[in-house]
């Protein structure tokens, strides 16, 4: 079942496709097909482990957050730490992947769209090894939001580019980054950094990802001699998320739970919730759950955190939403918040704004399970990019 | 026949190629619209493009962009655009190509947005992010109520593309000239009549050709190779600067006529022999 998808045209059942303008069609042809010839080359997929072990830090580990298992008196609860990978977060698994097909594929510039800017961090890392050319498309309330991670592009030596159309997030860096590729797309690699997007880009991301959920499988035999009872991950585009549950999906003992930006509440309409509160319809190349006005306007997402801060959410998790495999629930800012500082004071561990909302659904879910009971969280990146934002949230001054 | 067809089987008799402008249905205002698009039937508009605004209009360049952003604020949707669509149609019978993105035309529904733009009086649509492998659904609709769906053919087209787009489009064939958002350009592009060359081998549907294009010498020289030439930006720039004055609907017929005079001269060139 999860071998089969997507189907030769991009499908995640009624989700996913390709709606992108014809210009982008013969060149998605040949990314899907550069894709499989890197799949089955040998050569590829060693160099891509050797960078994911010798670079990227993996595997990383599975850890068992004992302090934070008590304070919840309930299931125990385990971390994937993705927060440990180089540049901070999961993101460096899809785009050391990405980067060196762009190399095979002959194609000398990188463009990329970010949101709290761990993709972009990421690409600009990955470019600066591969000696390709780099510029990312970032909102602009996200460059100020982010302005750490900005800086961090730069000394990489990527070009950012600010991008004041529409709601200046995520969503219209994107855009931004299509009409750039649309311009320069016979020299030009688009590195796209969630699950999201037309075909091949969900299945890529995905792919690239899955060796999350490959070593937290391996290391819950280990250490639990079975498998875990329950993941629960962070879904803004939903790259982390896939990555780790794509290999459990056929363990149907396994309970699978995508946590949403709840933002202000979703009866607020300030949040990210698209599963929760969206519809179905096409933005940036795929079928999916949209936040969208009844005239198919898309909306403009709220989250605390600008990695969840996007209206859609990738084709795959529709999919298997609607066949009822993964549960969808949201957090909001507040509780996210909550989540954070109880990871960082029992654990020392400090959390991305977009991890802490997977922390906070998980101590929740935690208390009502008993203690035989066993959650992975995908902690998906670190929190050091974020501190500013939650001095603000909680009234206080850095220094 | 289509009035689409009608239309270009008419130019072609004349030696004539068609002028095609392309408005943002709402900007500065729907009767604005209304005025604009009598004008420029009147003035030589051949065939009319009405965008219907979207807010994340990936293939648009900055004009179309600012457009779209008043157009929305100004009201437009989808069933708005398909009102004043309606009313116009008491003062011109132009053949009308809705121009807009798959999700707008998804929410009003497949079925309900192909019957109401034929009962409302329009000819054709392009939904620019709707490539023909995800073109089914909407198209079957389109068939069943007599909508000519028109797709486009890019610069990165390969020949297979562009015999499963020939297949497809019904109306015309829209030529994309250039890799790109839409917006006004110096130059053509050089390669420009070669592309429109492997169109033409591989079917006899009108050619028109879009993006890029802005100035009555340019319209000119694409008249020379394709059977029409389609002019958004340069238009709409044009609307955005006169919004509000009371020249607004002169000053853009002036302009349409313009840019038709180049297409009125009769072609004996290889163009059209290589039409036949």
């Amino acid at each position: 079942m999860t071998r089969a998808l997507p189907d030769a045209r991009g499908h995640f059942g009624r989700f996913g496709g390709r709606f992108v303008p014809e210009t982008l069609m013969a060149p998605l042809i040949e990314l899907e097909q550069a894709w499989a010839a890197a799949k089955r080359d040998r050569k590829f997929q060693r160099r891509l482990a050797d960078l994911l072990r010798d670079y990227a830090g993996r595997p990383t580990p599975l850890y068992f957050a004992e302090r934070l298992s008590e304070q919840c008196g309930g299931a125990r609860i385990y971390l994937k730490r993705e927060d440990l990978c180089h540049t901070g977060a999961h993101k460096i698994n899809n785009v050391l992947g990405q980067a060196l097909l762009a190399e095979r594929m002959g194609k000398r510039r990188v463009i990329a769209e970010t949101g709290a800017g761990q993709h972009g961090v990421a690409t600009a890392t990955a470019a600066a090894l591969l000696g390709l050319e780099c510029e990312v498309y970032m909102g602009a309330e996200d460059v100020e939001r982010q302005a750490l991670n900005v800086f961090r592009m730069r000394l990489l030596g990527a070009r950012v580019i600010s991008v004041e159309s529409g709601s200046r997030t995520l969503k219209d860096a994107i855009n931004e980054a299509l009409r750039d590729w649309v311009t320069n797309v016979r020299t030009t690699y688009y590195l796209l950094g969630s699950a999201l997007g037309p075909h091949p880009y969900p299945m890529m991301v995905r792919d690239l990802h899955s060796v999350i959920g490959r070593e937290a499988r391996r290391q819950a035999r280990a250490v639990l001699r079975r498998l875990p009872d329950v993941l629960v991950a962070c879904v803004g585009g939903g790259s982390n998320a896939i990555g780790l549950f794509h290999r459990f999906i056929g363990d149907r003992r396994v309970r699978i739970v995508g946590v949403e930006p709840g933002g202000e509440g979703i009866s607020t309409g300030r949040h990210g919730a698209s599963m929760s509160a969206g519809a179905v319809g096409v933005l940036h190349g795929c079928m999916s759950y949209l936040l969208q006005s009844d005239d198919g306007q898309i909306a403009t997402a709220h989250s605390i955190s600008a990695g969840l801060d996007y209206p859609g959410v990738g084709p795959e998790h529709a999919y298997y939403r609607d066949l009822g495999r993964f549960e969808f629930v949201s957090v909001t800012d507040a509780e996210a918040l909550e989540g954070f500082e109880a990871l960082t004071r029992l654990e020392g561990i400090m959390p991305a704004l977009e991890s802490a909302h997977a922390v906070a659904y998980a101590m929740k879910l935690a208390k009502t399970l008993p203690r035989t009971k066993a959650i992975v969280i995908g902690l998906s990146g670190r929190g050091d990019k974020d501190v500013h934002v939650v001095a603000k949230a909680l009234g206080k001054q850095i220094g | 026949m289509s009035r689409l067809d009608e239309t270009f089987r008419r130019l072609r008799a004349r030696g004539e190629r068609a002028l095609v402008p392309y408005f943002t249905a709402g900007d500065p205002s729907l009767a604005d619209t209304r005025r604009l698009v009598v004008e420029a039937a009147h003035r030589g508009a051949d065939v009319v493009e009405l965008g219907v605004p979207f807010s994340d209009p990936l293939a648009d360049g900055p004009v179309v962009q600012r457009a779209g952003t008043r157009a929305l604020a100004a009201g437009a949707s989808v069933p708005r655009v398909l009102e004043t669509v309606a009313a116009l149609r008491a003062e011109t019978d132009v053949p009308l190509v809705l121009l807009t993105y798959y999700n707008p035309v998804l929410a009003f529904g497949l079925k309900a947005f192909a019957r109401t733009s034929v009962d409302a009086g329009v000819d054709g649509a392009i939904v620019v992010d709707m490539p023909p492998e995800e073109s089914e659904p909407l198209a079957s609709e389109a068939a069943a109520a007599g909508l000519d769906l028109v797709y486009m053919a890019a610069p990165t087209s390969t020949p297979p593309r562009v015999r499963l787009i020939a297949k497809k489009s019904r109306g015309f064939i829209y030529a994309v000239s250039l890799t790109g958002v839409t917006g006004e350009r110096q130059e053509l592009p050089a390669d420009m009549a070669t592309q429109i060359g492997a169109i033409r081998r591989v079917t006899t549907m009108p050619v028109c050709v879009g993006f890029g294009i802005s100035t009555p010498g340019q319209v000119a020289a694409v008249g020379r190779v394709a059977d029409g030439a389609i002019v958004g930006s340069a238009i709409v720039r044009l609307v955005e600067a006169r919004a509000g004055s009371p020249s607004l609907v002169d000053d853009v017929g002036k302009f349409i006529a313009e840019l038709k005079a180049p297409l009125r001269e009769p072609l004996a060139t290889s163009a059209v022999r290589a039409r036949r």
